[in-house]
């Protein structure tokens, strides 16, 4: 099941005992306060989870998959994301795990 | 942007809301998308992004230092998609900059 904004809201209902509207309001700001910065053009670390990074790509040319038109893609900057080294390395040990329960037993 | 400042922005707009609340709320919902990758689980936004497990898979490295070949096992790995309205918003932003300089 993958984890939505009511997730999140609902957990700061019982985690942290903030009102349905507070939590509702909470989780749109996180991300709408993300969202904002990328906007402007700064680039947003989130220690322990990540770096949301902007880089600009340079026109290129492209094609239109259904007529096969030449059409150029203009230069335009996008979004990446770095997961930092406490992320990773939980996701790496999810992936041990992964892997010693797909393991046949040998004993 | 940091974790900080982000927590300092929330504040201000929030400000019935002490400012330890949303330094509270800010670490819990990282926690929480934390927890849920480094389950296996995705995390799904809608106009930010989704965030999932892309898997690598096994193969052979080298020591960089000794050349000695060394057996690297499949991993997982952090992968973010930019939802639509992030995407545009932030092509967007670009674009008005290009036209202030141009």
């Amino acid at each position: 099941m993958a984890l939505t904004k009511a997730d999140m809201a609902e957990h700061l209902f019982e985690e942290l005992g903030l009102n349905k509207r507070e939590a509702k309001d909470m989780v749109e700001m996180f991300f709408e306060e993300i969202r904002q910065a990328l906007e402007d053009g700064r680039q947003v670390k989130l220690s322990g989870f990540g770096n949301f990074d902007l880089r600009e790509k340079k026109q290129r040319p492209g094609r239109n998959p259904k007529t096969g038109e030449e059409i150029p893609i203009t230069a335009r900057r996008v979004v990446t994301f770095r997961p930092g080294q406490k992320l990773k390395a939980r996701v790496e040990a999810f992936s041990e795990q992964q892997a010693a329960s797909a393991k046949p037993h040998t004993g | 942007m940091t974790k900080s400042e982000l927590i300092e922005v929330i504040a201000r707009e929030q400000s019935h809301l002490a400012y330890r609340d949303v330094e509270l709320a800010v670490k819990c919902m990282i926690e929480q998308m934390s927890q849920a990758l480094a389950g296996g689980d995705r995390i799904e936004i809608r106009g930010f992004g989704s965030f999932s497990l892309h898997f690598r898979p096994p193969r052979v490295g080298r020591n960089p230092k000794t050349g000695e070949s060394v057996h690297l096992a499949g991993k997982y790995v952090p992968h973010f998609k930019p939802g639509k309205e992030l995407r545009e918003r932030v092509n967007q932003g670009y674009q008005r900059e290009l036209e202030e300089s141009a």
